[in-house]
């Protein structure tokens, strides 16, 4: 390894040296923070640069996220979908299968989801107890349908899943939008009738009667089932014999080969679970939130937010779940910021900076006096 | 459902497919894979559209709009080629910045209305030959004119002069290239910067005279990604990459005018009875791009072609192995 030293003839250098040991526990928590800092500073400077308040903005979207109990609870409505697509896209990372189509799963389990009520599948009287579990099932295999196609290309012709996900992403558009317009439209707008009760997943506000302080919180049952999917996705990951493939398929793709590891079989399994994670999201998002299908509101880039989400959290499930509650506060105060590309923008930069800090974990830089060796 | 109108546009819109995926050929030649072309698309259709909006002159808006989306790319050529980060990664990272800073900027165009647009014209004679006349040469953009001339004179350029002998050997094997005293890192750079030039074209070929008009994310629509995809089609090659742009245009144009006509080959149209069919046509485009890359990757398997070998890889100047 050849030295990077930026040379000057007398008085300060700055010297990069490759990492040889493992950075202390604090120091790649602190560079993301760093990152992120300095992408809200870029993204602040680009705001006034076409006349925006950046201060202004950002105390907006602070106060207008965690200001108040209320708002809480908004942001974390915005947060469930995200954990689930966001530990979607880390698990297919973990295996450095770019998995971009956590958006066409998403809106795919949704879709299945809402069949179940529309087509119907369950019968309109059932109660929560069919109604849920089934929805569940239809969701996440919906996901894994549009997940595996991708795996299995991918595993059988080499087709670049970064491609094959994105254009599914499309089609999966399309596919909602024929159901929405054509099939279950209400009265000939664009969305299926509203869901009945029985098919919502509960809401903190259902319980207001007997608990004062949760009346109005929107805050549903998706929220769980993001928690239990990450605890589950964390215990596959570290603590499974087919966890230590993925991370080894990942890491080395040669010594897993040699080590007898399937590379094609994980491949189509590793899409297809990708694309259950995201089909739960989908799920979560109609029976939580929407209570109908509508087009809109289901692909509204949570997908796409989920693969920034996992890579900040370092793909960990369990950090997923508190940078995705940072960004659905960035989502959810940034509906109502002018222009509106802001939070779309400020997401960007900080993938930039993140990424673009990685490299104080693989180098040290040092910044040396004089001569020395 | 005339062919050759249908043709025409296909080269017509076909065109900015082929100046995006032509930029992502020269990137990926050099060994860096951009997924950014859409977030590039869009900001050259962005400022390209500025520019003619609010000077008036569509050729200034050609311009900076490849300087913009040329300057954007080198965000990624950074981190990629000096930082050594994954480039999957931060090609997304760079269509999403891309995008969001084309909308931010791009406030407040969609209203603009009609703009100074880049002439169309007919060549006087190649327009009186049957049927590639009317296809090619009537009525077309100055700028699809320009696709035809870069086609085959990037093909020249790639294959048959030394500036792209080390072009492709910083490609395919750069501590090579490095040891006959190539600058690996600048060449990279300076690729990449063409590639997001190239961008920036296509972008403000769409905006300027393909289909007027700046209308946000929906400017583009996925067309950044289908010129990405096209790149693997055409196996890096610029003439097979303009081939599969024309073709893929024509198929775009296909499936609006299929919505048109009573009657289809004697039946009739479902398409026309009932337009929600036409959701399904929409998603043709995507899924052909999924299929030309199952035929893509199979074609290469079969005859040994692939990506350039260093596609992907960082350069760190002394490390064995590479």
């Amino acid at each position: 390894m050849a030295e990077s030293v930026m040379k000057k003839r007398a008085g300060w250098r700055v010297k990069l040296e490759p990492r040889l040991d493992v950075p202390p526990a604090w120091y790649p928590p602190l560079v993301s923070l760093g990152a992120i800092v300095l992408a809200l500073f870029l993204g602040g400077l680009l705001i006034s640069a076409v006349g925006g308040n950046p201060l202004k903005s950002y105390a907006h979207i602070a106060r207008a996220s965690f200001g108040n109990i209320g708002v809480l609870s908004d942001t974390i409505v915005k947060a469930t979908p995200i954990i689930l697509t966001a530990l979607a896209c880390s698990i297919a990372f973990r295996m450095k299968l770019w998995n971009i189509g956590a958006e066409g799963q998403f809106i795919m389990g949704a879709w299945g989801a809402s069949a179940v009520v529309l087509a119907p599948i369950v019968p309109a009287g059932a109660s929560r107890w069919v109604f849920i579990p089934v929805m569940i099932i239809a969701g996440v295999a919906l996901g894994a349908v549009w997940g595996f196609l991708p795996g299995y290309l991918k595993a059988k012709f080499n087709v670049n899943e970064i491609i094959s996900t994105l254009m599914l992403n499309y089609i999966a558009i399309f596919w909602v939008n024929y159901w929405v317009f054509a099939v279950w439209t209400e009265g000939g707008f664009q969305m299926s009738p509203k869901f009945p009760d029985a098919a919502w997943l509960p809401r903190l506000a259902d319980y207001g009667k007997q608990i004062t302080a949760f009346r109005g919180l929107t805050t549903h049952g998706g929220l769980i089932l993001g928690i239990i999917a990450a605890v589950v996705v964390w215990f596959v990951i570290y603590r499974s014999r087919w966890g230590y493939e993925i991370r080894l398929i990942g890491d080395n793709p040669h010594a897993a080969e040699y080590a007898g590891v399937n590379i094609t079989r994980n491949t189509v399994y590793v899409m297809a679970l990708s694309g259950a994670l995201a089909g739960l999201g989908g799920m979560s998002e109609v029976a939580g939130v929407i209570h109908r299908l509508q087009t809109a509101p289901i692909a509204a880039g949570y997908g796409f937010t989920g693969i920034i989400v996992a890579w900040l959290a370092k793909l960990n499930p369990i950090v997923i779940i508190f940078v995705s509650v940072l960004f659905g506060a960035l989502i959810l105060a940034g509906r109502e910021i002018q222009p509106s590309g802001i939070p779309k923008m400020i997401q960007g930069i900080i993938l930039v900076c993140l990424i673009a800090s990685d490299y104080l974990l693989r180098y040290r830089v040092r910044i040396v006096k004089g001569e020395e060796e | 459902m005339d062919p050759i109108v249908i043709l025409s546009a296909g080269v017509a819109t076909g065109t900015v497919l082929f100046f995006a995926a032509l930029g992502e050929v020269f990137a990926e030649r050099s060994g860096v894979l951009n997924l950014g072309v859409e977030g590039m698309m869009l900001i050259g259709a962005m400022s390209a559209f500025s520019v003619a909006n609010s000077l008036g002159n569509p050729w200034l808006g050609i311009v900076v709009a490849m300087i913009a989306a040329g300057l954007i790319s080198q965000i990624h050529a950074y981190i990629v080629i000096t930082l050594q980060a994954d480039q999957v990664v931060s090609g997304l990272a760079l269509t999403f910045v891309g995008t969001g800073i084309s909308l931010v900027l791009g406030e407040g165009l969609s209203k603009a209305g009609t703009v100074a647009q880049i002439p169309a014209l007919s060549v006087p004679l190649l327009s009186q030959i049957p049927f590639l006349g009317p296809i090619f040469f009537t009525n077309q953009s100055v700028l699809v004119y320009l696709g035809y001339l870069i086609a085959p004179l990037a093909w020249y350029y790639i294959n048959r002069t030394r500036p792209g002998l080390h072009l492709r050997a910083v490609g395919e094997y750069p501590s090579a290239a490095d040891a006959l005293g190539i600058n690996v890192f600048a060449l990279r750079y300076w690729y990449v910067f063409v590639g997001g030039m190239l961008a920036g074209l296509g972008g403000a070929t769409l905006s300027l005279a393909v289909s007027p008009g700046w209308f946000s994310e929906l400017t583009t629509n996925g067309q950044g990604w289908i010129a990405v995809g096209l790149v693997i089609f055409a196996q890096w090659d610029p003439i097979r990459a303009a081939l599969g742009s024309y073709a893929f245009g024509a198929l775009r144009r296909m499936i609006l005018d299929i919505q048109g006509p009573l009657t289809l080959f004697g039946f009739d149209n479902p398409f026309y009875y009932n337009s929600y069919l036409g959701f399904f046509l929409q998603m043709i485009p995507y899924a052909f791009t999924v299929i030309v890359l199952v035929i893509g990757s199979r074609e290469a398997i079969r005859k040994r072609l692939g990506s350039p070998a260093a596609l992907g890889v960082p350069y760190i100047r002394g490390e064995r192995g590479k």
